[in-house]
Formats: C-alpha cells, sequence, structure tokens
C-alpha cells in the first residue's frame, strides 16, 4: 500500500509540476496577477508531494519490503539501519528520486527567502524549476520507476554495492547533488531574467547568495568523492580523471566562474549578458553530468543500447533545456549590454581572464570527455583519453590563473595603475617568491629530504602568492562577511595547491611481496609485516592484515588493512590502513595472498594528500560565509517594509 | 580610433592569442594522450602500434595465470575467443581479477608479440564485462536481466 501512495504522490507532483510551469510564466506574459500568486503555494505543495513519495521509498527501504523491485535490487535483510536510508539513492531509481526531490528543496527554499522578490520574478523563476521537475519527474515515471512492483517477492534483495556501504559515500550524492540541482537557481533567475528582459544590481544581489551555496555544496561534494576514492578504493588517488569526477569538476568550474563574473556585474554592471550565458552553462553542465552518469553511456555503451530509453530521455531534456534557453538568449542577450567601460589595467580585466581561463579548462575537460564517448557512439574506433593529457593541459592553465588570482585582488576596479600598486606589488612578488623557494628549500635540505623540484617550488611560489595577496587585500579591505568568504575561499585554493603539488611530486609507492615477519622500507619508514589473520563482521569475512610501521628504531604505527568479502554479492573489497596526518599518510594495502604466508601488499607515502581537502572545507566554508553577507537581507528587510 | 577602442583592441586580440595557444596546447596533448583499443585479435593481425600505449582486453584464459615466485611478476593470456595474446605486468592485479573475467590491460606491445602492461583494469562488479571486451567476442554475452 505504502508504495502505491508514493507512486501516487510522484504523479500528483508531476501534475503540480505541470500547473507550477504552465500558469505562472503565462501569467508573468500576459499580467494575471491570480495566476503569478499561483507560483509559491504550487512550489510548496509541489515539494510536500515529493516529501511524501521519498517517504514512501525510504519507509520501503527500512521495512525490508522487497515486494518493491528496486527495495529488492538495492538492499539486503542484513543491512544497517544507515545503509537503508543512505540506500535509497544507492542506485539509478531512487537516485534519481532524491534528484527531483532536492530540486524541490531548492523551489521551497526560494519561496521562504523571496521576500525582496518582486511576485512577477518569482513567478517565473519557479515556474523555470518546475519546468526542469517536470523533465525529471517524467523521466522517473515513464523509465525509472522506484515504486514498481515485484510480485512475487523474492525472500531478500540483492543487496547494496559494498562500495557503497561506507559513511563517506553514503552523504556524498546528497552533497554533490545538492550543487548539482542548486544551480537550477541561478539557471531559473536567469532565464526569469532573458523574460523580463531585464537585470540590474538587485537581480545579481538575488542570485549570488544561491550560486555561492550551491558552489558551496558541489565543492563539499567533490572533496567527499575524491577523499572516498582514496581511502576506499584501496587505489591511494584523489583523483583519476575519470569521467564521473569530470562530470562533477565541469559544473564546478563553470560555477566558479559564474560566482566571478556575477562580481562584476553586481559592482560594475557589466558583464551582464556573459553571467546569464555562464548561469545556463553551469546549470546544462550539471544536467549533462546527471545524464552520463545516470544512462549508462560511460560504464558501457551498450547500457546505453539495451535500455535506449533512459539515456535518450536525458539527451532530448538536456537538449530541449539547452535549446530553449540558448534561443532565448539570442533574442534577449542585446537588452543585457553593458554601458559602463573599463580600462584594461583594472580589476574587471583580471576577472575577464579568470572567466576566460576556467571556460577553457572547462572545454578541454568536455573534450576529454566526450570525445571518447562520440567517436564510439558512431562507430569510428573506441578510444580513452588518460590522466596524463588532462595534467598535460590543467597546469599550465593553472599557473595563470593563480597568478591572476593573486594579482586581481590587488587591482581597483575601473582603472588602476602600476604606479599606485608599484611598491606593494613588486614586494608581494618577492615575499612570494621568496617564501616559496625558502620552503621548497626546507623540504629537501631540513626536514624531509625530498629532491628539489622545480615544479614543487612553482606549486608552493603559487600558494604563497595567493595567501600574501588574499592577506594584503583583507588588510586593505572593510572587511565585510563577503570579503572574508572570498578570503578564505582564496586561502582554501592555496592550500590545495600545496597538496596537489606535494602530493603528486613526492608521493612513493610501491607493490611489494612480503612473507610475515619481512619489512620494506619507504620514505624513511620501516614497515613490518607481521601476517595475516581472519576475522567476521555482520556482512562480510576478512583477511586482516597486521602491519607495524617504525622510523629510525621508534614505532609510529600500527595499520590493519582489510581484504574483506561480502557475503551476499561474494564480492572482494579492498579496505585499506591508513595512518593520516597533516604532513603526510601512510597507506598500506593487502594485495592477494601469494604462496606459503607470503602477501602482496601495496605501500603508500603519501605528503600533504590531507591538505587537498582541507582546502576544499576552506573554500566551501568561504562560499557560505560569502552568501551570508549583510547586504543580501538588508535588502530583504528594505524592500519587505515598501 | 579612440585609445578606448585601441585597448579594448588589444584586449581582445590578447584574448584570441591567449585562447589559440591555449587551443593548440590542448590538442597537441589530447593526440598525444589517445589511446585506442584493440582486441587480441587486432593485435595478432599486426594492427596495435609498436611504439604508444593502446588499450587489450578480453577474458582471462583459465590455467593462464602464472606468478613468479620471488616477485610480484605475473603472466597470463587474454582472449576474445578468436585469438589470445599473452599479458605480462607487476604488481597487484586488482580485486576482480579472475579466471574468465572479462579485464582491460593498458600497456605496450614488446617485440616477442607479449603485452607489457602498466596497469589491469577489472570494474567493480561482477556481473560488469567492459564494453569493448563484450564487443570483440563472437557471440554477444547474455545480457543481464533487468
Amino acid at each position: 500500500m505504502i508504495p502505491e501512495i508514493g507512486h501516487f504522490a510522484l504523479i500528483m507532483a508531476l501534475v503540480v509540476s505541470v500547473v507550477l510551469t504552465v500558469l505562472p510564466l503565462l501569467g508573468a506574459t500576459f499580467s494575471n496577477e491570480r495566476w503569478v500568486a499561483l507560483a509559491k503555494p504550487a512550489a510548496r505543495m509541489q515539494l510536500l508531494f515529493m516529501l511524501l513519495a521519498y517517504g514512501c521509498l525510504t519507509y520501503a527501504f527500512i521495512t525490508f519490503d522487497f515486494s518493491v523491485r528496486y527495495v529488492a535490487s538495492t538492499s539486503h535483510s542484513s543491512l544497517p539501519l544507515l545503509y537503508r536510508i543512505s540506500g535509497v539513492w544507492g542506485a539509478h531509481e531512487g537516485s534519481l528520486l532524491l534528484w527531483a526531490l532536492i530540486l524541490s528543496l531548492w523551489m521551497g527554499a526560494v519561496t521562504v527567502f523571496s521576500r525582496s522578490i518582486p511576485r512577477v520574478m518569482l513567478a517565473r523563476v519557479l515556474g523555470v524549476m518546475g519546468f526542469v521537475a517536470v523533465g525529471f519527474l517524467l523521466f522517473l515515471l515513464v523509465t525509472s520507476n522506484p515504486f514498481e512492483r515485484l510480485i512475487p517477492a523474492p525472500a531478500d534483495g540483492r543487496s547494496l554495492n559494498p562500495l557503497l556501504q561506507d559513511p563517506g559515500l553514503a552523504i556524498h550524492p546528497p552533497m554533490l547533488y545538492m550543487g548539482y540541482v542548486g544551480f537550477s537557481v541561478a539557471f531559473a533567475f536567469a532565464v526569469a531574467a532573458m523574460l523580463g528582459g531585464k537585470l540590474d544590481a538587485a537581480w545579481t544581489r538575488w542570485v549570488r547568495p544561491w550560486t555561492n551555496i550551491a558552489w558551496m555544496f558541489l565543492t563539499l561534494g567533490i572533496a567527499l568523492g575524491s577523499w572516498w576514492a582514496y581511502y576506499e578504493l584501496g587505489w591511494g588517488g584523489w583523483w583519476f580523471w575519470d569521467p564521473v569526477e569530470n562530470a562533477s569538476l565541469m559544473p564546478w568550474l563553470v560555477g566558479t566562474a559564474l560566482i566571478h563574473s556575477l562580481a562584476v556585474s553586481e559592482k560594475r554592471g557589466a558583464f551582464k549578458a556573459w553571467t546569464v550565458l555562464l548561469a545556463v552553462f553551469a546549470f546544462s553542465l550539471s544536467l549533462l553530468g546527471t545524464f552520463l552518469v545516470r544512462s549508462g553511456v560511460l560504464t558501457s555503451v551498450h547500457a546505453f543500447a539495451s535500455d535506449p530509453g533512459r539515456g535518450l530521455f536525458i539527451l532530448l531534456f538536456l537538449a530541449t533545456v539547452v535549446g530553449l534557453s540558448l534561443t532565448l538568449y539570442a533574442f534577449r542577450a542585446d537588452r543585457f549590454k553593458s554601458d559602463v567601460s573599463f580600462q584594461l589595467f583594472s580589476r574587471e580585466t583580471g576577472l575577464l581572464l579568470n572567466n576566460v581561463i576556467l571556460v577553457v579548462m572547462t572545454a578541454t575537460v568536455l573534450l576529454g570527455t566526450l570525445y571518447p564517448l562520440v567517436l564510439d557512439a558512431l562507430g569510428v574506433g573506441k578510444l580513452s583519453v588518460g590522466p596524463p593529457y588532462f595534467n598535460s593541459v590543467m597546469v599550465p592553465l593553472g599557473i595563470p590563473l593563480v597568478i591572476v588570482m593573486g594579482l586581481g585582488v590587488l587591482l581597483r576596479w575601473k582603472r588602476d595603475s602600476i604606479s599606485r600598486l608599484g611598491t606593494d606589488l613588486a614586494l608581494l612578488v618577492i615575499i612570494a617568491v621568496g617564501v616559496g623557494l625558502l620552503f621548497s628549500l626546507l623540504l629537501h635540505y631540513d626536514w624531509e629530504g625530498y629532491d628539489w623540484e622545480g615544479m614543487a617550488a612553482i606549486g608552493l611560489i603559487m600558494a604563497v602568492w595567493i595567501a600574501v595577496t588574499t592577506l594584503f587585500w583583507v588588510w586593505k579591505q572593510k572587511r565585510t562577511a563577503s570579503v572574508w568568504g572570498a578570503a578564505l575561499a582564496h586561502a582554501g585554493m592555496a592550500i590545495m595547491i600545496i597538496g596537489i603539488s606535494l602530493t603528486s611530486l613526492y608521493s612513493s609507492e610501491k607493490d611489494i611481496r612480503l612473507s610475515a615477519g619481512q619489512q620494506y622500507q619507504l620514505a624513511g619508514y620501516d614497515f613490518q609485516f607481521q601476517g595475516v589473520k581472519k576475522v567476521s563482521d555482520v556482512s562480510y569475512d576478512a583477511y586482516q592484515g597486521i602491519v607495524d610501521i617504525s622510523r629510525n628504531g621508534q614505532p609510529v604505527s600500527h595499520l590493519e588493512p582489510q581484504k574483506r568479502v561480502y557475503r551476499v554479492q561474494t564480492m572482494p573489497m579492498t579496505e585499506a590502513g591508513i595512518d593520516a596526518g597533516l604532513f603526510r599518510d601512510l597507506f598500506v594495502a593487502l594485495g592477494e595472498p601469494l604462496e606459503g604466508d607470503a602477501w602482496s601488499l601495496r605501500v603508500y607515502h603519501k605528503p600533504f594528500i590531507r591538505w587537498i581537502w582541507l582546502g576544499a572545507i576552506l573554500m566551501a566554508v568561504g562560499g557560505i560565509l560569502a552568501a551570508g553577507d549583510r547586504r543580501y537581507r538588508l535588502k530583504v528587510e528594505g524592500r519587505s517594509h515598501a | 580610433m579612440t585609445p578606448v577602442r585601441k585597448k579594448r583592441l588589444w584586449l581582445i586580440l590578447a584574448l584570441v592569442l591567449g585562447v589559440g595557444v591555449s587551443a593548440a596546447l590542448v590538442l597537441q596533448a589530447f593526440n598525444q594522450n589517445m589511446m585506442f583499443y584493440y582486441s587480441p585479435k587486432d593485435i595478432k593481425a599486426g594492427q596495435a602500434p609498436a611504439n604508444h600505449d593502446f588499450r587489450v582486453g578480453g577474458l582471462v584464459v583459465a590455467g593462464t595465470v602464472k606468478r613468479d615466485p620471488s616477485s610480484l611478476d605475473v603472466h597470463f593470456d587474454v582472449t576474445d575467443l578468436t585469438e589470445t595474446v599473452t599479458v605480462k605486468y607487476t604488481g597487484i592485479l586488482p580485486d576482480l581479477f579472475r579466471e574468465g573475467q572479462g579485464i582491460i590491460a593498458r600497456g605496450r606491445l614488446l617485440p616477442d608479440g607479449v603485452v607489457e602492461a602498466a596497469e589491469v583494469l577489472a570494474k567493480h562488479d561482477e556481473n560488469y564485462m567492459p564494453p569493448e571486451v563484450a564487443d570483440s567476442l563472437p557471440h554477444k554475452p547474455a545480457e543481464e536481466a533487468q
């Protein structure tokens, strides 16, 4: 009964979304007050139905209702409560339902924080989001209904993929989706501005907090995914340029560009048409990411062919959204022409360069991700583009980006001159180069004895450059929340650059063969293998290795990496043993049993890897801080009295 | 030309130049890092490049996985059920590497016809068949009933 209620609620949500799309948008065009007024209650009602539908599916999961096909294929009677709740988004259907629910949550949030927004504008924003909801709900109901019954019900389910039975991955998809779908708000505002033909500073102040919050979630979601891949897959890497990762990186890059372009639109009234275009692209790339991950084209072009409905549907929907918004853009962009001018040497130019570089980066990732798929779909050939492509392109693009990043915050709006900046600039450059070099030499001579690498020095100089320019900027500024937010985000980038440079250059990793009692030295640490014992848990049996790590005779750590076999799926899984530290991680993963009591082991020494995720957390905090700036709220109070 | 326009022209020229340079850079890197996929049949037919990385895939032939007793060297045969090539690798094989399983290896062709793999991939799903491998088999494995 409960699943049928869920199914019914989903259908009702679709009906309400259609109403939400059609009436307010028409009402806004033909000045029909009553239709315009429908937007807010309709959006809230849609949210209620979505909550009901989602609640029903969760209920089916918690109560082990294996007569629901989706529950039977992703759950099992042995799963603990946490993974029954997160199991809801453990596979295709439920994950789309989560996507749609999050869209409704964002709509609900817009209705709550909309007091300052004119009613017509609000009607258009919610109407556009309603349109997106129609697309996704149709997709759910037509091709991927999570409430479909399986009669007769099996005695037990096929269980959740063991990879997903992990707290880190349990919250990764909701975070990522909050980010992806969050860009729909900026997108809806952009389309609403195009429909209304007007885009002013007030508009940018409505959009900026939403964009920041979406960006914050996306940043955290990507970082969580990277952290999870690091400790769970047993590969010890933090980024693989896997198409699924790229699918999340592209909206992040464009979203970052959007945040900066919005700043110019708010402060200077320039770049307006460009801002609108970026908002359209950020959301389109989020949809593309959903398409890539959810259609199955990535794991297999055959999955696409065997169920053409799903892939084709998202592709058509993507084409509709992009096509309609670009057509609208073609007709309306000229209305956003900005009449303000700026000099070549100004903050506007800095932010322009920021945008150009970020967009070029996005394009290179897009090329490397889509080209193999297109060739394969056309039957021309099967090829893949490896990490060296992405690395060799992103590093040379990243360096100018960082230089502009530091320079941009120093520059004044509209016009600036070298002579004004002269001594300060020279001083900052000297500090950055000096301190960066000093650090790289310290790493070499004094501390860890890493080889001196030019790229490490460049990475450190870049990081210090961002840090000192940001500090200088904060010092010279009136320190509002948005200044602190931007400063924190930039500092986060500096920390992330340190992490990326030093991890990439100084990691040592080795696959070795050890018998019980043998030891191996890596990066000054002695890894003593004490053998393997068998252990068991609720859902798996495991071999557990014991590795004692010491340095110069002093014990450092004791690790117990596992090789698990999950009983339900009989699927092996590597659970690495990690000794985490601010300056280095020690990482041991069990390979396979060899003759006698020998095992193959994978040992890593990963310097500064934590800094990558630490930087991401700082960026996210910066994003939320900036979104809370008083000037976005002051407007609210001012308007509501008017 | 007014000074403002002149500056704007410079800005645009610089941007075009920058984007052009990066496009060239990108395409060059792209060309160097494209890896094609070959089935064992293609390799036996001499289609695989001699001095460039490529990917090969197939089913691991039962009974051919041989480990060196003193190191992590391992070699095994992969087949597309038409031809068979030997792959050698040093290191730890993925969790789901098994005889009979579809795998993909990335590496180079040695003069003796053996593929020296730098990486061996088996996807994290016991039902998963790499699409390239499925495609190069003469008859399709039964599709999972969904």
